[in-house]
């Protein structure tokens, strides 16, 4: 047993594995620690936030600024605030009024600035330009000039009804991030509902892995019992227990899963219930698997040699065949996790997953993301991370099942 | 070939231990029919130490099997002790296995490489009925068996079978077999995977242990040579029938079917060129 072990841990396949597994079960642990509270708990108002530091706008102002002069501000300043329609408009204001812009960088803000001072005459009309678009122009041009102007920005309270000057704030005023209250790190944005994406998705992953596990101890035991009872027993019950076993091996098992999950209704499906669902239709190849094994097996002298002490049929299936078989099972094993998981996501996609108010899964978020089109809207945090560990957890699990694969059987080691 | 071990005694007068008539096994049917067993019948008495010799297929394994009760006969009755055998139900089949055990061919597939070797052992005291027994009787117990096999129950507790050479394995099937002093042993090819040294040792442990039990040993073999070397009486068995039996000494030093000259020729001799004039290649 211990040199098993061994020899598993010096597979590089299992190992990396393992690795990446544990890797995503540590952070399951360890970040609902630094940021604690329901994952479900909505921190923004309105969709799809992007991923990045929130400072609180009232908050800074609050806090003390110190004065700042760094040579890049304005440009960067301006440069921020010229939308890509502005530019594309500005361009258009240039070959409408015939000059030359073979040699122009429109993301090179100082050269266009340059280009509108030196070209835009805010008296000439151009041909068929229509009165709004020459207004835009003057609009346009109004902001651009006081960007560079650099304004003072005054901040006013409502006191009995009346605005009252507050504080001003210059161009060259900056507040350090750790002085101001409220702060806010969304490494992934928010998603539909305004939750959290990463403290929503690391829970997920842990409903998704205990999913996913719920599911595969329960086709592994259906599995195994019948497999074994099958192939040590055979005759009428190893009969009876193929035809059930090849039943579910015809019908689809996953049109099998919708209509169960379907007829259950959304009120009664639980995390724990979709899983055992999942476990209850995929069990037929561990039991098909596991016969093949034990009809091998059964037959060996260590066998007979129980039989002939005596042992009762339930000993020699524990002690005789069970260890024998302990590898193949294990494998199939997780093979059986990472495909709950892969099917609860599935099923999720389908609006049949668990309850969706209770508990967030990776099948579920995805589906979230689906139905509020984030993949249409450009909010790639929303589902990208998601797909990104359902592929990480299945890779993993399946990099094991490989390890494990070439250690218990020597024709597949390299 | 070696003078016999053995004094040559006669049985015909013993009681019954197993007999059969008419025993036949046939896996398949149709074209896939396989007649592995074809209609024997075999009287082993009390005592006796019988051999049943033939090649490889002649169906010794599968005789076997149905004597041990592990696999059913598609005909034919067999008798234990004067009486038709009933092993119908688990309980029956647990007192008839108290008085008949085997040793198995292959020493490293007969143990259960999970289990200790102490595991091994005490099964065979608690199915004498010894469960109440204190952990020294136990102790005793195994370490007698053990030493009976030369081997030091000391150094094997809480080994596994792994740890153990082929002959050292092979003899504590037979400490198993002094510890469950079964009526009938079936000893299947107990000495082809271990090395000659073992072989005479092995052989001279199985005399003893007849001797000392009192038990009737069925010893199958490929071996002519040995056959004569170790039994009281010989069946040859050629494509699953019996096509001669009777004392040792009858069989192989004045034998009449060809099939058994044949394996007598097949014996090498040491001192004597290979005769491969006397080996019929046609037959082959």
């Amino acid at each position: 047993m211990k040199n098993t072990i061994k020899q598993v841990f010096h597979s590089p396949k299992f190992v990396g594995g393992f690795v990446i597994f544990v890797a995503i079960l540590l952070t399951m642990i360890i970040y609902p620690l630094f940021n604690p509270g329901n994952p479900l708990q909505q921190v923004s108002v309105g969709t799809f936030a992007r991923p990045g530091t929130y400072v609180s706008l009232y908050d800074a102002t609050k806090a003390t600024s110190n004065t700042l002069r760094l040579p890049d501000a304005d440009e960067k300043r301006v440069a921020a605030s010229l939308s890509a329609e502005d530019r594309v408009a500005m361009v258009e204001y240039f070959t409408t009024m015939g000059i030359d812009i073979s040699e122009l960088d429109t993301e090179d803000t100082d050269a266009l600035l340059q280009m509108w001072d030196d070209n835009y005459d805010p008296s000439v009309r151009p041909k068929g330009m229509t009165s709004a678009k020459v207004n835009y122009y003057k609009r346009l041009n109004t902001s651009l000039q006081d960007l560079k102007s650099g304004d003072t920005l005054v901040i006013a309270e409502e006191v009995d009804g009346e605005l009252v000057e507050s504080k001003k704030i210059t161009t060259t005023d900056y507040v350090r991030t750790g002085a101001v209250a409220n702060v806010k790190t969304l490494p992934l944005g928010t998603d539909n509902f305004g939750r959290d994406v990463l403290k929503e998705l690391v829970s997920a992953t842990g409903t998704s892995i205990l999913i996913g596990l719920i599911a595969g101890v329960v086709a592994t035991l259906i599995g195994l019992t019948f497999g074994l009872l099958a192939g040590y027993v055979g005759g009428f019950l190893d009969d009876f227990i193929m035809f059930i076993t090849n039943i579910f091996t015809v019908i689809p098992g996953f049109v099998l899963l919708i209509l169960i999950t379907y007829s259950i209704g959304q009120e009664q499906r639980g995390a724990a219930v979709v899983a055992t669902v999942i476990g209850l239709t995929g069990w037929t190849w561990t039991a098909r698997s596991v016969r093949s094994q034990v009809i091998s097996l059964r037959n060996r002298d260590h066998v007979n040699l129980s039989k002939l002490s005596g042992h009762s049929l339930i000993r020699i299936i524990l002690t005789d065949i069970l260890p024998y078989i302990a590898s193949y099972v294990v494998m199939a094993f997780i093979l059986q996790v990472s495909s709950g998981i892969l099917a609860e996501a599935q099923l999720s996609m389908l609006g049949l997953g668990p309850q969706t108010t209770k508990v967030p899964t990776l099948g579920l978020m995805m589906n979230w993301a689906m139905l509020y089109s984030a993949h249409t809207n450009g909010s790639w945090w929303a589902y990208f991370p998601v797909i990104l560990v359902i592929t990480l957890i299945s890779f993993s699990l399946n990099l094991m099942n490989t390890g494990l694969d070439q250690v218990f059987n020597p024709t597949l080691r390299d | 070939m070696n003078e016999p071990a053995r004094v040559q005694k006669d049985f015909s007068n013993a009681p019954l231990c197993l007999s059969g008539k008419g025993v036949t096994k046939i896996f398949g049917f149709g074209d896939k029919k396989t007649v592995a067993v074809d209609h024997v019948d075999f009287e082993f008495h009390e005592g006796e130490f019988v051999s049943i010799v033939g090649e490889s297929g002649s169906g010794k394994t599968t005789l076997s099997k149905m004597l041990l009760g592990l696999s059913n006969a598609t005909e034919g009755e067999i008798f234990f002790q004067g009486k038709p055998r009933d092993i119908g139900s688990g309980h029956k089949k647990k007192e008839y296995w108290k008085g008949i055990q085997a040793i198995f061919q292959d020493p490293f597939s007969s143990f259960n490489t999970f289990q200790k070797i102490d595991t091994v052992l005490l099964d065979c005291i608690n199915m004498r009925g010894g469960k109440g027994l204190s952990k020294e009787e136990k102790f005793n117990m195994m370490s007698e068996a053990c030493h009976f096999v030369n081997l030091e129950f000391k150094e094997l507790t809480n080994k596994y079978p792994f740890e153990l050479s082929g002959g050292q394995m092979q003899r504590l099937m037979i400490a198993r077999i002094f510890l469950l002093k079964p009526k009938i042993l079936l000893a299947d090819e107990p000495t082809s995977m271990v090395d000659a040294c073992s072989r005479a040792t092995i052989l001279d442990m199985l005399l003893n242990l007849r001797d000392e039990i009192g038990m009737t040993v069925i010893f199958i073999t490929h071996d002519i040579g040995l056959a004569y070397y170790i039994s009281d009486t010989v069946y040859i068995m050629e494509h699953g029938k019996f096509v001669e039996y009777g004392k040792a000494d009858e069989v192989i030093l004045n034998p009449h079917a060809p099939y058994t000259k044949r394996l007598i020729s097949d014996v090498p001799k040491i001192h004597e060129e290979w005769d491969l004039s006397t080996v019929d290649l046609k037959a082959e």
